[in-house]
C-alpha cells in the first residue's frame, strides 16, 4: 500500500518527468500557449501512459526480451490512434490546435519510458499507480506552464481575462521563444522547490 | 524548381524543426554537450530522414490512400472485384503503419552500415538507436503526407531540409554549451534550465527570419 502511494505521488514533483527527468519536451513546449491545450494534452497522453502502462505489465512476461521495443510501440501506437480518432471526433477545435503533436505521443519518452522502466518490471496494480502518477506530474506541468504563458502572453487563463484591459500582452510569450524561456525558469523554480522540501542540494 | 528552394530554406531557417515547430527536443538537450558528437548525430539525423521521408511517402501514397494507385485496389481489382477504389482507406492506420516503418528502417540501416560501410557505421552507429524514438522522423513524416500534402520530391527535400535545420540547431547550440562550462552562474541554472534559456535565445534570432520574403 505504502508502495502504491508512493508511485501515484512522486510524479508530482520528486520525479516530474518534464522537470527532473527532461522526457517529452516536444508536446511540453510547443503545445502550451495556452492552458487549455496544455490541459487537453495533458490528459491525451495520461490516458495513453495508463493504457500501455496497464497492457505492457499483463504482457510483459509473454514478451521475448529481445523484439520488446517494438512490441510496445505497438501497444502504445495503438491507444495514440484510439485517441487521435476519438478527439477528432469530439474536440474538433482541440484535436486542430494540438495538431500532429497527438500521432507524436507514439515517441513520447515518457511513455515507452514508463512501459521500459517500470511497467516491463513491476506488477499491474503499481504499473498503473505510476501510469496515473507520471500522467498527473504532466498534466500540472503542462497546465502550470500553458497558465504562465497565457497569462503574460495573452491577459487570460482558460480565456478568462485577469489582468484587466489596461495590460500589454507580451506577445513574445506566445511565440516558440517564450515557451524555452518559461521552461528554463520553471526547471530552476522546481529545483528550488525540491531543495526546500528535502533539504538536498539537486544536482 | 523554386518551389523546392522555398521548401528547403523554410524547414531550415524559417520552421527551423528544432527552434521553431519543437520538434526533435529530447536530443537537442541530451546531445548538445560536444560539437563532435553533436555533428555525428545530426548527420544520422539527415540520413534516417531522408529515408523515413521517401519510405513513408510511398506507404501513404500505395497502401494508405484511397484511389486507384493502392496497392490492395489493384490486387483486389486483378482478381477480378469490383469493389470502389475509396474504399480502400486505410489514413487512420497511419500512426501504426510510420513508427513501425520509421523502427525497421533503422534497424535495417544499421545493419546495412555495419556490414557494408564499417567507419561510418563507427562514427553514426551509437547515435541510431536513439533515433527511432526521435520526434522529428516521424513529425516529418507526418507533416509531408497528413498536414503539408506534398509530392515525393517535395517531400525528399523537406527531409534532406528540416535533417540539415536540426544539424544546424545542434551544432550551434553544442558550441554555445562547451563556453558555458567555464561561465559563472546560479547554481540552480546550471544544466537544464540555462539550456532552454539558450535555446530560447536561438529561437528569438530564428524569429527574424520569417520576415523573409521570395
Amino acid at each position: 500500500m505504502k508502495k502504491i502511494i508512493k508511485d501515484l505521488t512522486k510524479g508530482t514533483l520528486v520525479e516530474n518527468p518534464v522537470l527532473v527527468l527532461a522526457l517529452g519536451l516536444c508536446p511540453t513546449l510547443a503545445v502550451t500557449t495556452s492552458a487549455i491545450n496544455g490541459l487537453g494534452m495533458g490528459i491525451a497522453a495520461t490516458f495513453v501512459l495508463i493504457m500501455s502502462n496497464f497492457i505492457i505489465a499483463l504482457i510483459k512476461s509473454l514478451v521475448p526480451p529481445k523484439i520488446r521495443i517494438p512490441i510496445f510501440i505497438t501497444v502504445i501506437a495503438t491507444f495514440v490512434t484510439i485517441v487521435k480518432l476519438v478527439m477528432a471526433a469530439y474536440t474538433p477545435a482541440l484535436s486542430k490546435a494540438l495538431g500532429i503533436f497527438i500521432p507524436l505521443i507514439v515517441v513520447n519518452c515518457i511513455i515507452l519510458g514508463r512501459a521500459e522502466a517500470f511497467a516491463s518490471k513491476h506488477n499491474v496494480l503499481r504499473s498503473l499507480a505510476d501510469g496515473i502518477g507520471m500522467g498527473f506530474g504532466f498534466t500540472v506541468t503542462l497546465v502550470l506552464l500553458g497558465a504562465f504563458r497565457e497569462i503574460l502572453g495573452g491577459g487570460s487563463v482558460f480565456g478568462f481575462n485577469v489582468m484587466g484591459s489596461a495590460f500589454k500582452p507580451a506577445l513574445l510569450m506566445i511565440l516558440p521563444p517564450g515557451a524555452f524561456l518559461s521552461l528554463g525558469l520553471m526547471v530552476a523554480g522546481s529545483r528550488w522547490l525540491l531543495e526546500k522540501t528535502t533539504g538536498k542540494e539537486a544536482s | 524548381m523554386g518551389n523546392l528552394l522555398i521548401i528547403a530554406v523554410g524547414a531550415i531557417l524559417i520552421n527551423n524543426f528544432v527552434l521553431a515547430r519543437f520538434l526533435g527536443l529530447c536530443p537537442f538537450v541530451g546531445v548538445s554537450k560536444k560539437t563532435e558528437t553533436a555533428i555525428g548525430m545530426g548527420m544520422a539525423v539527415i540520413f534516417v530522414m531522408t529515408m523515413a521521408s521517401a519510405v513513408t511517402w510511398l506507404i501513404w501514397t500505395y497502401f494508405l490512400s484511397p484511389g486507384t494507385s493502392n496497392v490492395f485496389w489493384i490486387i483486389a481489382h486483378a482478381f477480378g472485384s469490383d469493389v470502389a477504389p475509396e474504399a480502400f482507406n486505410l489514413q487512420y492506420l497511419e500512426t501504426i503503419a510510420f513508427i513501425l516503418v520509421i523502427a525497421s528502417l533503422v534497424q535495417f540501416v544499421e545493419l546495412v552500415l555495419q556490414k557494408t560501410a564499417p567507419a561510418l557505421y563507427e562514427a553514426l552507429g551509437i547515435f541510431l538507436p536513439l533515433i527511432t524514438t526521435n520526434c522529428a522522423i516521424l513529425g516529418v513524416a507526418e507533416l509531408n503526407t497528413m498536414s503539408l500534402g506534398y509530392n515525393f520530391l517535395e517531400a525528399l527535400v523537406h527531409g534532406v531540409a528540416a535533417g540539415v535545420g536540426f544539424m544546424l540547431a545542434l551544432i550551434m547550440m553544442s558550441g554555445i554549451r562547451e563556453r558555458l562550462n567555464f561561465a559563472p552562474l546560479p547554481r540552480l541554472m546550471k544544466g537544464l534550465p540555462i539550456a532552454f534559456i539558450i535555446s530560447g535565445l536561438m529561437s528569438m534570432a530564428f524569429l527574424g527570419f520569417s520576415g523573409l520574403k521570395f
